[in-house]
């Protein structure tokens, strides 16, 4: 599976592909933010890998390590295919002021949750998504807390409630 | 509210007997029908992963404690073991036995409360105190293993906090033997019941391809008939050398839901008989110096053992550069955690991929133009637990 | 609501409070309500292997309405606290707390941006709970240590001192 899935990028999007690397006999490939959709959509259609589980999504701040360099945020697609009991990681750099990727909501409906988490504690945003909004977070809590730059013990007491819907819809009732 | 909405808007929770803690559910009423149920979740986010990645490698693992406060062992075993990859560690023969044998008894501890408190929603209240009685023996265990009852922190990075107490085989054995008893108390308590029957059948039903395209793990995906068990699929910690089976499901109900775990309770304590049978002599700690702590007794009177003792509780390890990512099943699915170290003795990132989370991401398809009475019905058998949903 | 309200200021009190404290002491219903790790625990106590039922406790309610023992089990989050303080302040007088373990007494080891650092900051505490968790024996001590308390209440003392619990 390891060689047929590198040949299999490596012959499609030999473009979009920047790294790759074997960590602990862990592969993960590096991708450019706009290949991302692509790619997975190519992997989970494939017949003969069969990518079908996205396990997670998630990001790591590098800020303040020479990994920065390469840029500051890295989101992690974890993906594995039930038919080769394997698993990889696709990973997409990000940095400077726009951050933002394709959502992958329209090839998995469990992208939803996973995408809002981590826009709500990154703050990365995924483009084409149909609710990003804040889901562990308080409402009136500001910054993405799990950003290197949140300081650990911010405290910010939160007093009010009934923010499910905007104020005007409020009003109406 | 305008004279043509036909739909009613109506709260359910954070503070609701049925939730399980502290889920809130926004649900749009059609009369008694369901048109949306939309869940609200971080009333109990806890900010866990950000004090992860503000300790040192050794003193995150009571932190997982704390994630999925139903199986404490199961964290553990999946942050230590996530840790081990990082640095290459190997674990001894009797450490991967000991932890089987103790995980596999937590999952009947957390089934168990699930079994209580699935039964009590939907009826059935004396399910609760039998379940609670039972847990209660396992929980004794932990006392005698980590000397507490629930926040047992037992299981460390490179083995154990300590040996197993002397009288662990007796202990595990009557467990085994009482609960296979019990069990059959269950079966005809719940099992034929019309009225269990009657709410659980055919109710928050999801399809196979629908289970796989929200992402499901556990009995959760099983109870729509796709194989996929961490434990068989990605083999730790010596699975490979048990003998279980995975039970399956056909339709993707809450009655299926409710059979996979009473079978998956079964072949966990098969799991762990073979376990106590088979388990290995040996010591208790990898002998890693500077990585994995020395053991206690060595503490006190060698020299070396003491400097690096000192050492590592003070100072930690340097972990490498690089990212490793650890899934083990756990009693709600695929429990994963995924570390990034960055040349420092602090994590960068400890993510934890929470199963409880991930399912309850599917409860309005599984609930989507039922009845509202089935909603709660839904919520407990996705089997929930909120500390890890919110994390 | 309540009996308090019913007293005018000059009429001592001595047997009806020991009536009414035996009476209020004996059947305290506790709000059904479970935060996190401890929660599990409180569920212990009340089950079958500890069974709190002794102490005329067993009832818990589903509504705070029909309570008059909040116990705040597990961390309070700062999505929450809106949620605990109205659940507070919808239950009837007399009313009593109990903080259980350590995260709602005093953050636990979560001292972070997510975590209330102590419930006593939203709503007034009678009783603190060590433990993280605390296992159901302290838990059973801290509620007939409550018990004590409501039976050295006096409800004259209540009358004047109206408004105490009202943070």
């Amino acid at each position: 599976m390891r060689t047929e899935l590198s040949k299999f990028l490596k012959s499609k999007f030999a473009g979009q592909l920047t790294e790759q690397e074997l960590f602990r006999d862990q592969q993960s490939f590096v991708v450019k933010p706009d290949a991302i959709v692509s790619v997975c959509e190519a992997l989970l259609n494939d017949e003969n890998l069969e990518v079908k589980f996205l396990a997670d999504i998630t990001c790591v701040d590098w800020l303040g390590h020479e990994q920065e360099k390469q840029g500051r945020f890295e989101v992690v697609y974890n993906l594995y295919s039930y038919k080769h009991s394997y698993r990889f990681f696709l990973k997409v750099r990000l940095d400077g002021e726009n951050l933002s990727v394709g959502t992958l909501t329209g090839l998995w409906k469990g992208a939803n949750w996973l995408e809002r988490e981590v826009f709500d504690l990154f703050g990365i945003k995924f483009e084409g998504h149909p609710n990003l909004t804040k889901i562990v977070t308080p409402d009136e809590l500001e910054g993405h807390p799990l950003r290197k730059d949140f300081p650990l013990t911010w405290e910010q007491p939160v007093f009010s409630w009934n923010k499910d819907d905007p104020p005007e819809v409020r009003n109406e009732r | 509210m305008s004279a043509e909405k036909k739909t009613i808007t109506l709260n359910m929770g954070p503070q609701h007997p049925s939730t399980h803690g502290v889920l809130r559910v926004k649900l749009e009423l059609d009369g008694e029908r369901v048109v949306t149920a939309e869940p609200i979740i971080g009333y109990l986010h806890t900010g866990i992963e950000k004090t992860m990645e503000s300790m040192l490698y050794y003193k995150v693992i009571p932190a997982t404690d704390r994630i999925d406060y139903l199986a404490p062992m199961s964290n553990n075993l999946g942050y230590c073991l996530a840790v081990e990859k990082l640095m290459d560690i190997e674990v001894p023969e009797k450490v991967k036995w000991a932890r089987v044998c103790l995980v596999e008894l937590t999952r009947v501890a957390s089934h168990l409360v699930w079994l209580g408190t699935h039964s009590i929603d939907l009826g059935a209240m004396s399910m609760l105190m039998y379940a609670f009685r039972e847990r209660e023996l396992i929980i004794d265990l932990y006392e005698a293993c980590g000397g507490q009852r629930m926040m047992t922190s037992y299981i460390r990075i490179g083995g154990l906090a300590s040996d197993l107490p002397a009288d662990f085989e007796k202990k595990v054995r009557n467990i085994i033997k009482t609960i296979r008893e019990k069990m059959k108390d269950y079966d005809k308590l719940l099992t034929e019941n019309p009225i269990f029957i009657m709410r659980t059948k055919g109710v928050a039903v999801i399809s196979a391809e629908e289970a796989i395209n929200y992402s499901l793990s556990g009995p959760m995906l099983r109870g729509s008939g796709v194989d996929y068990d961490v434990r068989k699929a990605n083999p730790y910690s010596g699975y490979e050398n048990f003998d279980f089976d995975v039970p399956l499901g056909k339709n993707g109900d809450a009655y299926d839901r409710y059979l996979i775990r009473m079978e998956e309770m079964r072949q966990s304590l098969n799991i762990a008989e073979q376990a106590i049978d088979g388990m290995p002599e040996g010591p208790y700690r990898a002998h890693v110096p500077g990585v994995v702590l020395p053991p206690k007794e060595d503490v006190l009177y060698k020299m070396e053992s003491m400097i690096f003792h000192f050492k590592i509780i003070t100072d930690g390890f340097d972990a490498p550069v690089g990212s490793v990512y650890q899934a083990i099943e756990s009693p709600k699915g695929e429990l994963g955690f995924y570390i990034t170290g960055d040349g420092t003795n602090i994590p960068r990132r400890v993510r934890v991929r929470p199963p409880s989370f991930v399912n309850l991401g599917s409860l309005p398809v599984l609930t989507e133009g039922k009845l509202l009475a089935d909603v709660v019905c839904a919520i407990g058998s996705i089997d929930i637990v909120l500390g890890e949903v919110d994390r | 609501m309540g009996l308090e309200e019913k007293i005018p200021d000059s009429i001592i009190l001595t047997s009806l409070d020991k009536m009414v404290n035996w009476a209020r002491k004996r059947s305290m219903w506790p709000l059904g309500f479970g935060l996190a790790c401890c929660a599990i625990e409180m569920i212990s106590t009340f089950a079958a292997h500890f069974d709190l039922a002794r102490y005329g406790m067993e009832v818990m309610r589903a509504s705070p309405r029909q309570a008059d023992l909040m116990i705040v089990a597990g961390r309070v989050s700062m999505k929450m606290v809106p949620v605990i303080k109205t659940l507070y302040e919808q239950m009837p007088n007399p009313k009593w707390v109990i903080s259980m373990g350590a995260c709602a007494s005093c953050g636990g080891v979560f001292n972070n941006y997510a975590i209330l650092q102590g419930v006593d900051r939203i709503i007034p505490v009678d009783i603190y709970v060590p433990g993280c968790p605390p296992r159901p024996e302290q838990l059973m001590d801290g509620i007939l240590k409550l018990q004590e308390i409501v039976e050295k209440d006096s409800l004259k003392k209540v009358h004047e001192e109206w408004g105490r619990k009202v943070v």
